[in-house]
């Protein structure tokens, strides 16, 4: 076997805490579709047959019953974590590292993404590479989020990434946070590679494709506990550092790490043939050095990024909503579930979707919206823009702009929102009007 | 005497016009009755049973008349022959009522009398074989050619892209085997549209699943190496194609029910295929390809699987020490003797034997200096160039452009091979015939480097009729921001060609190094015959 996929479906959505109190991160509702589908599909789409899902006991229950959820054809085998526990990426892999017997590619399930797969894998496969890993030009939201005054700026916790002349080569990655006095670049790097490309409008998908070796590492290391803040870093740093003694401690716990890495691969007593074969081989990744390809390094962090096409990773309520008005257009599926009841004179735009057992009456007008199942929609309601989740009861003659209503919420006759946020089994008062207001505050 | 002569002569001469023209005669006779007693014999061999047609027997029943009898081997055939002849048909004299009869016969019933005859004939021939083989068993001579005789050999077939049923049965093929087909990308020049041209930027990878399970992960990996040029090289592909078979060999296991020497061949022809489709396998792959297909056919099959394993793990070992580490040894050992101090040598592209040799030479502390030749768009004389600068050996660079100007400084020229073909004929990296000829013009010596495993049955005189063409976009090259040849695709009258290799003619090559010694290029098909021999 080649490679094992791994979804990590534990997180918390921390940055999106009005939609995630009642419905956990995986299980949210994007296209009415829970968004771990998605990633599943993809790995489906490529070819695996199974994926080993790290989730919480609750969202497993969720799985079970979710009818989307039955579509997938592949057999997951899911590993239940504790739900409140500070289990990061990192530790979550080292707690499953018995059944990872190959290379593996990890992926969150908040991953949206239609890029061809085998262009990272490639990397991987092509180099031999440690590390390879999925980049996609950040997004601009430019849609109002509701329950959000005003434009946010989102300027802190940028990301510095440094690849060479290629494109390809992954050569310095550090979060701003970080970075307290500048940043600052090694020497030996600027050596090897002379002509660095910074970019800082990246946005990290979170699919890692990582050598059975990192695991191994990952389980003698027990104070990395997360993939996209320490281990990446880590191993893109430990490309460049010498793997000579030094006195002191620590470095040396050090060389021993990169000798696990570098020592531990499938055929190791195969090693001076792989030599050979890249001695007597007329191609170096680099030129204008004495060096040999790669500079004779053994550790090496590859990374593809995309400009085109669809990469979003839904983790804030911004993405959540820009999601879910394009992630229906990675499938050709029907915008109005079979079963939805609507009647004729109903204005639904081409851009909304309209989940099964839907009631629509007359006289309302959809437009780019997303309505979930066993929604209610009576008479004259006006609904713009807007995300409603499953189970929503929609009164007369509302008028609903630009909201993301959660399951399962009543909306009185008459309301008009603007912008909210409504909580799940909320229910919002008769002729109740608001305009950018938090759920919390409409309860 | 004078007259005696002069009788003698004329004499002479009126026998040699006698003999002329009785000659003739007799020559036509002869020939007459040699036609006849041959005819006799295969018609013997034929009408061994009772499906002899009218007309045979009547020629057989004239010829018996006719004829003394022949060969010692005609007694026993004929009387077994005519016991059976003249019983099943009552058979009129002349020849025309059989001519009459034959078109009674019917089609079924010639094609019964001419399946019969040839069974006839081979059990004949066979028996005929153990009767000649018996009184003449140590007919000497004749068995050394029969050992020496090539078992027949299936070359590869030329590729016909142009073709469209050749094309038909490749897909199905590959079909079968489950691996994708790549598609050809871009114009191709008409000279050279039976070949395939790939494009760099759709590997194969895209159409396979990702984890994949059809095709080992090792070939996988391998195939992409070889699409993308990370491994590049005859030396190196062969290398690394048995390292990967290497891995393939010790994750396989034997499915129940079946043997594993021939489970695994048929379990590597579609890796094969697949890196065929990669790019296109070079003869040392080839011949790498045949000795380890062959290694496995030879496992007895009561080995067991782990026993068989390591066998073959340590016949691919066997095989890269001897064939590539200890003739690169080799040659070197050899090349050093005809390299002398104060020798400017002339290396072309990047090959991998020839770094060697010349590192091996400085190291005995040879005193000479290199020039190195380059040519786009592989331009991999610039890593040729790092290689020996790296050692402290010391190197001009120049581009093939400038081969004629740098010549006369020139003492030898060096030059690796792809592969060395049957007919003497050197194929190497393109460019490389183009400068075997400038140094055959201002009479420098070529030498050619080559191990024999490299050897291979093929006979080619130009280099059109089997080539590799790589990605014509490799072509393009943006200088100052521009890019010209950006949309060549548009253009209805251009067309780019990327060539790979040439053939070099023996005629201007001076030596070949092998590690079997240093040989003529017209010495190559007797290599491949003591090969054989060996094998």
């Amino acid at each position: 076997m080649e490679l094992q996929a791994v979804l990590m479906a534990a997180g918390g959505g921390s940055r999106m805490p009005d939609l995630t109190y009642n419905t956990p991160k995986p299980m949210l509702p994007v296209g009415n579709k829970p968004l771990m589908w998605y990633p599943l599909n993809l790995l489906e789409r490529v070819g695996f047959e199974e994926v080993i899902v790290i989730t919480t006991k609750e969202v497993h229950k969720m799985m079970s019953t979710d009818p989307k959820m039955k579509d997938v054809k592949m057999k997951l085998d899911v590993v239940c974590i504790q739900e409140d526990g500070d289990m990061g990426t990192a530790d979550a892999l080292r707690h499953i590292q018995q059944k990872i017997k190959t290379d593996v590619l990890v992926v969150s399930c908040d991953l949206i993404t239609d890029v061809a797969l085998h262009e990272v894998v490639d990397l991987f496969r092509a180099h031999n590479a440690t590390l390879a890993m999925l980049m996609s030009k950040a997004h601009e939201f430019t849609d109002t989020v509701p329950g959000q005054k005003g434009k946010k700026k989102t300027a802190e916790q940028r990301d510095f990434v440094g690849v060479d002349q290629s494109g390809k080569r992954l050569l310095f990655m550090a979060n701003e946070a970080d970075l307290e006095d500048g940043l600052s670049i090694r020497k030996s790097i600027m050596r090897k590679h002379p002509r660095m490309h910074i970019k800082t409008g990246l946005e990290d998908a979170h699919l890692y494709c990582l050598k059975k070796a990192v695991v191994d590492f990952l389980a003698d290391n027990k104070s990395i506990s997360s993939i996209r803040g320490e281990l990446v870093p880590y191993l893109v740093r430990k490309q460049f550092s010498k793997t000579t003694n030094s006195p002191k401690i620590k470095d040396d716990a050090e060389d021993q790490n990169q000798k696990t890495i570098d020592g531990s691969t499938n055929h190791g007593q195969d090693e001076p043939l792989l030599q050979l074969a890249q001695e007597r081989s007329c191609w170096n990744d680099h030129r204008g050095d004495m060096s040999e390809a790669y500079h004779g390094g053994k550790l090496r962090c590859y990374v593809h990024i995309i400009d085109q096409g669809l990469c979003y990773r839904v983790n804030t309520l911004a993405a959540y909503i820009e999601a879910n008005r394009l992630a229906p257009k990675l499938f050709e599926e029907p915008a109005v579930h079979p079963s939805a009841v609507i009647s004729e004179r109903c204005q639904m735009g081409s851009d909304s979707i309209i989940g099964a057992l839907c009631q629509v009456a007359d006289k309302t007008s959809i437009k780019r919206s997303t309505i979930g199942n066993s929604t209610t929609v009576k008479e004259k309601v006006k609904v713009t823009n807007s995300i409603i989740m499953h189970g929503v009861t929609i009164e007369e003659g509302c008028n609903i702009q630009g909201c993301v209503i959660c399951s399962n919420a009543v909306i009185g006759r008459g309301a008009d929102l603007k912008y909210c946020l409504v909580g799940s089994g909320q229910q919002i008062e008769p002729e109740e009007s608001s305009a950018t207001r938090l759920s919390s505050l409409i309860e | 005497m004078a007259d005696s002569g002069v009788t003698d002569g004329l004499c002479d001469t009126d026998d040699i016009e006698r003999s002329k023209t009785e000659g003739k005669e007799l020559t036509k006779e002869e020939k007459q009755r040699l036609r006849k007693e041959k005819k006799h014999q295969k018609k013997i061999k034929e009408k061994k049973d009772d499906a002899a047609s009218h007309e045979d027997e009547k020629k057989k029943k004239k010829k018996k008349e006719e004829k003394p009898v022949g060969a010692a081997s005609q007694p026993p055939t004929q009387p077994s022959q005519k016991a059976p002849a003249p019983a099943p048909v009552p058979v009129p004299a002349s020849e025309t009522p059989a001519l009459a009869d034959k078109p009674a016969k019917s089609k079924a019933d010639l094609k019964a009398e001419r399946r019969a005859r040839q069974e006839s004939e081979r059990a004949s021939k066979q028996g005929k074989k153990g009767d000649v083989g018996q009184p003449v068993p140590t007919s000497k001579p004749k068995a050394p050619p029969s050992e020496l005789q090539p078992v027949v050999k299936r070359l590869p077939e030329h590729v016909q892209v142009d073709n469209p049923d050749v094309l038909k049965k490749l897909a199905k093929k590959l079909e079968r085997q489950q691996i994708p087909l790549r598609s050809d990308y871009g114009y191709k020049v008409s000279l050279f549209s039976h070949l395939h041209q790939y494009s760099r930027k759709a590997p194969l990878t895209q159409q396979l699943g990702i984890p994949s399970t059809v095709i080992h992960p090792a070939i996988v990996r391998l195939g992409l190496q070889y699409s993308q040029g990370i491994v590049a090289g005859s030396n190196a592909r062969s290398v690394a194609l048995l390292h990967a078979f290497k891995q393939v060999i010790r994750d396989y296991t034997t499915p129940p029910n079946e043997e594993l020497s021939r489970d695994l061949v048929n379990k590597l022809k579609p890796y094969i295929s697949f890196l065929n489709q990669c790019r296109p396998l070079s003869a040392s792959m080839g011949n790498a390809i045949k000795y380890i297909k062959k290694e496995i056919s030879n496992i007895p099959s009561q080995c067991k699987e782990e026993e068989a394993k390591s066998k073959l793990l340590s016949c691919i070992e066997c095989y890269i020490n001897e064939k590539i580490i200890l003739a690169a040894k080799a040659i070197a050992k050899y090349s050093i003797e005809k390299i002398s101090d104060g020798d400017v040598i002339l290396v072309y592209g990047c090959s991998s034997l020839v770094n060697h040799i010349l590192c091996e030479a400085f190291e005995k502390k040879r005193k000479f200096r290199v020039i190195v030749v380059d040519s786009r768009p592989r331009l991999e004389g610039r890593e040729a160039l790092r290689r020996l600068v790296q050692r402290g050996i010391s190197c001009t660079y120049v581009l093939i452009s400038a081969v004629s100007y740098i010549l006369p400084e020139v003492s030898k020229v060096f030059l690796g091979a792809h592969a060395l073909l049957a007919n003497g004929y050197v194929m190497s990296r393109v460019g490389t015939s183009q400068i075997a000829l400038v140094a055959k013009a201002f009479n420098v010596p070529v030498l050619v480097c080559c191990e024999t495993y490299k050897f291979c049955e093929r006979v080619q005189t130009d280099s059109f009729v089997s080539n590799e063409l790589d990605d014509p976009d490799e072509l393009i090259v943006t200088r100052k921001g521009k890019t010209q040849l950006e949309h060549w695709q548009e253009v209805p009258s251009l067309g780019l060609l990327n060539l790979v290799y040439d053939v070099t003619p023996p005629d201007f090559v001076d030596l070949v190094i092998t590690d079997l010694g240093m040989i003529p290029c017209t010495s190559v098909p007797v290599v491949l015959r003591v090969k054989n021999v060996d094998q």
